[in-house]
C-alpha cells in the first residue's frame, strides 16, 4: 500500500507544507463547531420536548447554533480554496523540478521508452497530483484530528458511548489495513487488468490500417468481444474482493453508531441518563466515523497521485552523467583516448575502446555499420554519457571534470533528428545566440542551404507552418544555420546529409569545410563516401567482439 | 419534486447519445439505483429512528414499546454497508457491460473509416486519447447517473417523510435539497468548466512545451536554451495555476453553500417545529427527528456536486467518442461492386488527384503505367504525394482520374477485394502486442509455422530468430517496444511476402536500416517479389538499380 504522505513531497513541495498547517487550524475548528452544533441541538430539543420551552427561551441557543452553522460553512470554502491553491502549486513546483533534472540527466538517460513515460508522467501524471493534494491530503489532516476531538467530547458526556467509539472507531484503520494487505495484490491486479484492457484496445485500434490492408478487421471484431468479456469477468473477481475494505468501513461506521444509539435508548428507559445527553453524543457519534469515511473514499482518487509522486521522486534520485564543476575550459585539442561505453542497466558495449584527437580547423570523419557506437561517441563528447573506461579530455581538462554548462557552451552540435523548437525558423537559428541581427540570420539560413526567400514568410516563418512532414533532412539544416551562425570550438554533426539528394549533400560538405577553415575542430559521423572524402582524418569504428 | 438530474445549461446531445448503450443494461442500472437508494436510506433511516428510540426513552416507556426501533436501528446500521456493496458490484458489472458494447462499436466504425476517416490516425497522441475517451463514459452510469437518481429517491423519501410528521417541515426540507441538488452543482460545474475551457489552450500549451523539451532536449542544452525552454513552461504553469484557482474560489464557495443548506434547514426547521410542538401539532417524540433530518438526507445529495463535475467531463469524451461513431466512410463501398482482377495484373494510373484530409501531401494529376510484373521505384521529396499514392492504392483514399487495377476500377471493387489484391507495407509497420509468429501470419491466418519461418528468413531476420531464446514465439512488445526500428520495417515487409497479393506497395522499406543492410535486404526482396507487380516508393533513388524503371514525382 502506497504510504499516504510522502515525507519527500513535504521536502519538494513548498506547497503542501502550507496546507498541511491550513488544515491542522481547518480541523481544529471544524472540531470545535460539530461539538457545538451538537450540544445546541442536544439542548434546544430536549428542553422543548421534555422541559416544554417556548421559541422564545430556545432562542439564544438558536442564535449559536446559526452562528456556528455560517461558522463551518465559512471553513469549508476556506479549505476548498486552499486546498485547491495548494494543489496547483504543488503540481507546478513537481514539475518544474522534474524537467529540469530530467535536463540535466540529458538525451541519452531520456532515449526509448523513458521519454514516453517522461512524457506522461510530466503531463497528466503530474496533473493527477492535483486530487491527491487537494482532497486527500486536508481529509488526512481532518481524519487525524477531528475523530479524536469528537471522542473527547463524547467522554466528557457518557463514558459507556464513549467506550463503544473508542473500541470502534480504531478498528476501522486496523480492519482497513488487514484487508487492504488482503486486498492489495487483487487491487494491483485489477488496475492492471483494465489498463491491459485499454493497452489492449489501443494496439489493435492503432493497427486497424493494417488489419484492413490484410483483410483481417471484422475477425478481430469478434476476438475484441471475447477479450473483453474475459476482462470483464476477471475485473468483477477482483472488484468483489477490492470493494471489501469499504464495506467494512461502512458497515463498522453505521453499526457502531447502531450500538450506541440502542445503548444510549437503554439507560434513558432506566433514568441512567438524560435526554439532553443522549442526543448530544448520537449527534456526535456519527461525527466521529465521517472523516475517517471520507479519507477511504477519497484514497482511490489519491493513489494515482502517490504513485505520481513517486515516480517524480525516483526520477529526482537519477545521478546525472555529468557531475563535473570547474568552469574554466581550457583550449587545446579534445583527446578521445581508449574510451568505452556501457550504457547503465545494460551489459552491451555501445562503444568499444576508441582513440582519436580532434583538432580546430581539421574535420574528423567517424565511420562504421550503424550500431558500432558513432553517435554513443558524440553523446559522451556532449557529456551525455560518462565513458566507462578510458579518459575525454580537453587540454589538460577531463570533461568529466568540467561543469557541464561550460564545457557545452564550447561545443554545438547538429543531431541526426534536431527538434525545432521554435516558434519561428529565426528563433531556432537564434538559439545559440539569442541576441543575432535579422542579417546574420538570414546569413546563417543561407550558409546551411536554405534561402530564406523560399519560406513563406522568410525566416520570421513559424516552424508550425512549415509542411507539416518537413523532412529531418531540412530541420539538420537549421540545426547547422545555428552552428554558422555561432561556431563552437568543437562542432559534431550526426549523419548530416541522410536523406539529401546528392546536390544538397555537396553544399553540406562544403559547408562541413568552412566550418572547419574558421577554426573549428569539426567531427562527423558518416556513412555516405562523398563526406568521408572531404574529411581530413577517417576513423572507422569496428564492431565490439561478441561477449556472452 | 421530480427525480430528473438537473442538467448544467450546456446542451448534453453528445451525452444522450451514449444513453442507447446504457439502456441496454438498464435492468442492472435499475437495480443498481434500487441498491443504491437503500443503502443511502438506511443511513437516513438510522438517524431518524435512533432520534425517534432516544426521545420516547426519556419518557421511560414499558421496554416493549421501542422494541420495534431497536430492531429497526440495527437493521438499518448493518444494512448501509450491504447494500453499499452491492450496489457497487452491480453498477460496475452494468456499466462494463455497456462499455464492452460501446468499445466495440467504435472499433467496428473504425474499422470501417480507418485510417482516412478519423483526425485520429494523423496523430498517436489522438488515438490514445480516443481510448481514454472509451473509457472514460463508464463515468457516465458510475458517476453521475447513479448517485444522482439514488440520492434524488433518498431525498424524495425525506421530503415525504417530514411532510407526514409536520407539512411545513416537508416544505423546509424540500426547499433546501433543491437547492442543494441543483444551485450547488451547477455552480461547482460551472465553474469547472468555465476553467476548463479558459485553461484547455494553456494546458494545450504546455503539453506541447513538455513534448517540445523532451524531444529536444540534446539540441536545447548544448545551445544553452534549456533554462529559457524551463522558465516558460514555469510561466505556463504559473497561468494555469491563476485559472484553477479563480474556479477554486467558486467550488470552495458551492461548497461552503452545501454546508449552509443543511444547517440552515436545522434551524429553520427548529423555528417551524417548536411552536408546532406547543401547539400539539407535532408530537414531541418527533422534534427530534425533524430536527436530525436535514442532517442526515444531507448524504443523498452530497454526491451531486461531484456528479455534476464528472458530466462535465463525460461529456467532452462523449463529443470525441461520437464523432467517431459518426465518421464518414471517405471510401464508400460501391452499391454493386466489380469481380476483382485475377493472375498478374498492372496498374494503370491517368490524372490521379488525391490528398490526406487536412494534410499537405498532395497529388495533383498523376500518370503512371505499371505493367504486370514489373517493379517501379517511385522516389521524390517529401510533401509530393508519394504516401497519398499508396494510400489511394490501398483503397483508403477516394480519388480522382482513374486507377485500374488489372483493368478493374479501382472504386469500382470493394474496399475488402481491392486489398486482397494491392498489398501495402507501410513505413514503419505496426507490430502488435504478441509473438513474431502471429505478427507476420496475420497477412494469411492459415499459414503454416514453416511458411512463416521461411519468409522471416527471406526479409534476413533468420540469424536475430536463431539468436532469440523463443524462436518464432519471441514477443515484440508493445507498440514494438522490443524490437528495433529495422526489426519492426522487416516485419511489415514479411508479411506482404507472406501475403502473396499479386501487387505490392513498399513505402521505403529499407529505411531504418544500415547501408549495407539495406542492399542486402533490397536485394533480397527483390528476389522474394519476384513475378509480382511491385511498387517501391523511396526518398532518394539509392539502392533502386535493380527495378525496371523509376518514377520520380516533383
Amino acid at each position: 500500500m502506497p504510504k499516504p504522505l510522502d515525507p519527500r513531497l513535504v521536502r519538494y513541495a513548498r506547497g503542501v507544507r502550507t496546507l498541511l498547517i491550513g488544515s491542522v487550524v481547518v480541523a481544529a475548528g471544524t472540531a470545535l463547531l460539530v461539538g457545538a452544533q451538537a450540544f445546541c441541538l442536544g439542548d434546544v430539543v430536549s428542553r422543548v420536548f421534555l422541559g416544554h420551552a417556548t421559541l422564545a427561551e430556545v432562542e439564544p441557543v438558536l442564535v449559536v447554533l446559526a452562528v456556528v452553522v455560517v461558522g463551518r460553512a465559512l471553513l469549508g470554502t476556506l479549505s476548498d480554496t486552499l486546498a485547491q491553491r495548494a494543489a496547483t502549486r504543488t503540481s507546478a513546483q513537481l514539475r518544474s523540478q522534474l524537467l529540469a533534472h530530467v535536463v540535466r540527466l540529458g538525451p541519452i538517460w531520456l532515449s526509448g521508452e523513458r521519454r514516453g513515460q517522461i512524457a506522461t508522467l510530466a503531463t497528466r501524471g503530474i496533473d493527477s497530483v492535483e486530487p491527491y493534494v487537494s482532497r486527500y491530503l486536508p481529509q488526512l489532516v481532518i481524519a487525524a484530528i477531528v475523530p479524536l476531538t469528537v471522542g473527547v467530547a463524547i467522554l466528557t458526556q457518557d463514558l459507556q458511548a464513549a467506550i463503544i467509539v473508542g473500541v470502534t472507531a480504531p478498528l476501522i484503520p486496523v480492519f482497513m489495513i488487514l484487508i487492504g494487505m488482503y486486498t492489495e495484490s487483487a487491487t494491483a491486479k485489477q488496475w492492471a487488468t483494465l489498463g491491459q484492457l485499454s493497452g489492449h484496445f489501443l494496439d489493435v485500434v492503432s493497427g486497424l490500417p493494417t488489419l484492413k490492408a490484410f483483410g483481417r478487421e471484422r475477425v478481430q471484431s469478434r476476438r475484441m468481444a471475447e477479450v473483453d468479456a474475459r476482462y470483464r469477468h476477471a475485473t468483477m473477481g477482483v472488484l468483489r474482493v477490492s470493494f471489501l475494505s469499504s464495506f467494512v468501513l461502512e458497515l463498522l461506521a453505521s453499526l457502531s453508531v447502531a450500538i450506541v444509539a440502542v445503548s444510549i435508548g437503554l439507560r434513558l428507559v432506566n433514568g441512567g441518563l438524560d435526554l439532553r445527553t443522549g442526543l448530544t453524543v448520537l449527534i456526535l457519534a456519527p461525527e466521529v466515523y465521517l472523516p475517517i469515511r471520507a479519507v477511504g473514499a477519497q484514497f482511490h482518487a489519491a493513489a494515482d497521485g502517490i504513485d505520481a509522486a513517486e515516480q517524480v521522486f525516483a526520477v529526482l534520485a537519477v545521478e546525472p552523467a555529468s557531475t563535473g564543476t570547474r568552469t574554466d575550459v581550457p583550449e587545446g585539442d579534445v583527446v578521445v583516448d581508449e574510451v568505452s561505453v556501457t550504457y547503465p542497466g545494460t551489459e552491451v558495449v555501445a562503444l568499444s575502446p576508441t582513440s582519436l584527437t580532434l583538432r580546430r580547423g581539421r574535420v574528423t570523419a567517424v565511420v562504421g555499420p550503424s550500431g558500432v557506437g558513432k553517435s554513443t561517441l558524440l553523446a559522451a563528447l556532449q557529456g551525455f554519457v560518462a565513458p566507462t573506461s578510458g579518459t575525454l579530455r580537453v587540454g589538460d581538462a577531463e570533461i568529466t571534470s568540467l561543469d557541464p554548462d561550460a564545457w557545452r557552451r564550447e561545443i554545438a552540435v547538429v543531431s541526426q533528428d534536431p527538434v525545432l523548437v521554435g516558434p519561428t525558423v529565426a528563433d531556432d537559428v537564434r538559439l545559440r545566440r539569442p541576441d543575432a541581427t535579422d542579417a546574420e540570420v538570414d546569413e546563417a539560413l543561407r550558409e546551411a542551404g536554405i534561402d530564406p526567400a523560399s519560406l513563406p514568410d522568410g525566416a520570421r516563418t513559424r516552424v508550425g507552418d512549415l509542411a507539416s512532414d518537413v523532412s529531418a533532412g531540412q530541420r539538420r539544416r537549421v540545426a547547422l544555420a545555428r552552428v554558422m551562425l555561432e561556431p563552437a570550438a568543437l562542432v559534431m554533426l550526426d549523419e548530416p546529409t541522410a536523406g539529401l539528394d546528392d546536390v544538397s549533400e555537396a553544399d553540406v560538405v562544403s559547408t562541413v569545410r568552412r566550418l572547419a577553415d574558421r577554426g573549428s575542430a569539426v567531427v562527423v559521423v558518416a556513412h555516405r563516401p562523398s563526406l568521408v572524402a572531404g574529411a581530413d582524418e577517417v576513423v572507422v569504428l569496428a564492431p565490439a567482439e561478441v561477449t556472452a | 419534486m421530480t427525480t430528473v438530474a438537473p442538467a448544467p445549461s450546456i446542451g448534453m446531445s453528445p451525452v444522450r447519445r451514449l444513453l442507447p448503450w446504457l439502456g441496454t443494461e438498464w435492468k442492472r442500472l435499475a437495480l443498481a439505483v434500487l441498491l443504491g437508494s437503500l443503502a443511502i436510506g438506511c443511513g437516513v433511516a438510522l438517524l431518524a429512528t435512533s432520534a425517534w428510540l432516544i426521545s420516547r426513552a426519556s419518557l421511560q416507556p414499558p421496554i416493549f414499546e421501542l422494541d420495534v426501533a431497536i430492531v429497526g436501528v440495527r437493521a438499518f446500521g448493518i444494512g448501509k454497508g450491504v447494500f453499499r456493496y452491492a450496489e457497487r458490484l452491480v453498477s460496475h458489472d452494468a456499466a462494463f457491460r455497456a462499455l464492452s458494447r460501446l468499445r466495440l462499436a467504435v472499433y467496428d466504425r473504425l474499422a470501417v473509416v480507418a485510417p482516412a476517416g478519423v483526425p485520429a490516425y494523423r496523430r498517436g497522441d489522438l488515438l490514445e486519447r480516443l481510448v481514454r475517451d472509451v473509457d472514460a463514459t463508464q463515468d457516465l452510469p458510475l458517476r453521475v447517473l447513479l448517485p444522482y437518481a439514488s440520492g434524488a429517491l433518498v431525498a424524495l423519501g425525506s421530503v415525504v417523510l417530514a411532510f407526514l410528521i409536520l407539512p411545513a417541515a416537508g416544505a423546509v426540507l424540500l426547499v433546501s435539497l433543491l437547492l442543494a441538488a441543483t444551485v450547488v452543482p451547477w455552480i461547482t460545474a460551472h465553474a469547472a468548466s468555465e476553467a476548463e475551457r479558459a485553461s484547455a489552450p494553456e494546458r494545450g500549451r504546455l503539453n506541447g512545451d513538455v513534448l517540445t523539451l523532451l524531444d529536444g532536449v540534446g539540441d536545447l542544452t548544448v545551445a544553452g536554451a534549456a533554462q529559457t525552454w524551463l522558465d516558460r513552461l514555469a510561466d505556463d504553469d504559473r497561468r494555469i495555476g491563476r485559472l484553477a484557482e479563480r474556479s477554486a474560489r467558486a467550488s470552495g464557495l458551492a461548497s461552503g453553500l452545501g454546508i449552509l443548506l443543511s444547517g440552515g434547514a436545522v434551524v429553520v426547521m427548529l423555528l417551524v417545529a417548536i411552536p408546532a410542538v406547543r401547539s400539539g401539532a407535532l408530537v414531541g417524540e418527533n422534534l427530534a427527528v425533524l430536527a436530525l433530518l436535514p442532517l442526515a438526507t444531507y448524504e443523498a445529495v452530497v454526491a451531486m456536486p461531484a456528479a455534476a463535475l464528472a458530466l462535465g467531463r463525460v461529456r467532452g469524451s462523449a463529443e470525441r467518442v461520437v464523432a467517431v461513431l459518426d465518421a464518414v466512410d471517405p471510401v464508400p463501398d460501391p452499391a454493386t461492386p466489380a469481380t476483382p482482377p485475377t493472375g498478374v495484373v498492372g496498374v494503370r494510373i491517368a490524372g490521379l488527384r488525391a490528398a490526406w484530409p487536412g494534410g499537405s501531401d498532395v497529388l495533383e494529376g498523376l500518370d503512371l503505367d505499371v505493367a504486370a510484373g514489373s517493379r517501379v521505384g517511385i522516389v521524390g521529396p517529401s510533401g509530393v504525394g508519394k504516401s497519398t499514392l499508396l494510400a489511394v492504392l490501398a483503397a483508403f483514399l477516394p480519388y480522382e482520374g482513374s486507377v485500374r487495377i488489372g483493368g478493374v476500377e479501382l472504386c469500382e471493387m470493394t474496399g475488402h477485394d481491392a486489398r486482397a489484391i494491392v498489398g501495402w507495407c507501410p513505413q514503419l509497420p505496426h507490430v502488435f502486442d504478441t509473438s513474431v509468429v502471429e505478427n507476420v501470419r496475420l497477412a494469411r491466418p492459415d499459414a503454416t509455422d514453416d511458411e512463416v519461418r521461411a519468409v522471416l528468413d527471406r526479409v534476413g531476420l533468420g540469424p536475430w530468430l536463431d539468436a532469440s531464446p523463443q524462436g518464432l514465439d519471441t514477443p515484440v512488445g508493445d507498440h514494438g517496444a522490443l524490437v528495433s526500428a529495422g526489426q519492426r520495417q522487416r516485419l511489415g515487409v514479411a508479411r506482404v511476402l507472406l501475403g502473396g497479393h499479386p501487387v505490392v506497395l513498399l513505402d521505403e522499406p529499407t529505411e531504418h536500416l544500415d547501408e549495407a543492410t539495406a542492399d542486402v535486404v533490397a536485394d533480397e526482396l527483390l528476389d522474394a517479389l519476384e513475378g509480382r507487380t511491385v511498387l517501391w516508393v523511396a526518398h532518394r533513388p539509392h539502392g533502386l538499380d535493380r527495378l525496371d524503371a523509376v518514377h520520380r514525382l516533383t
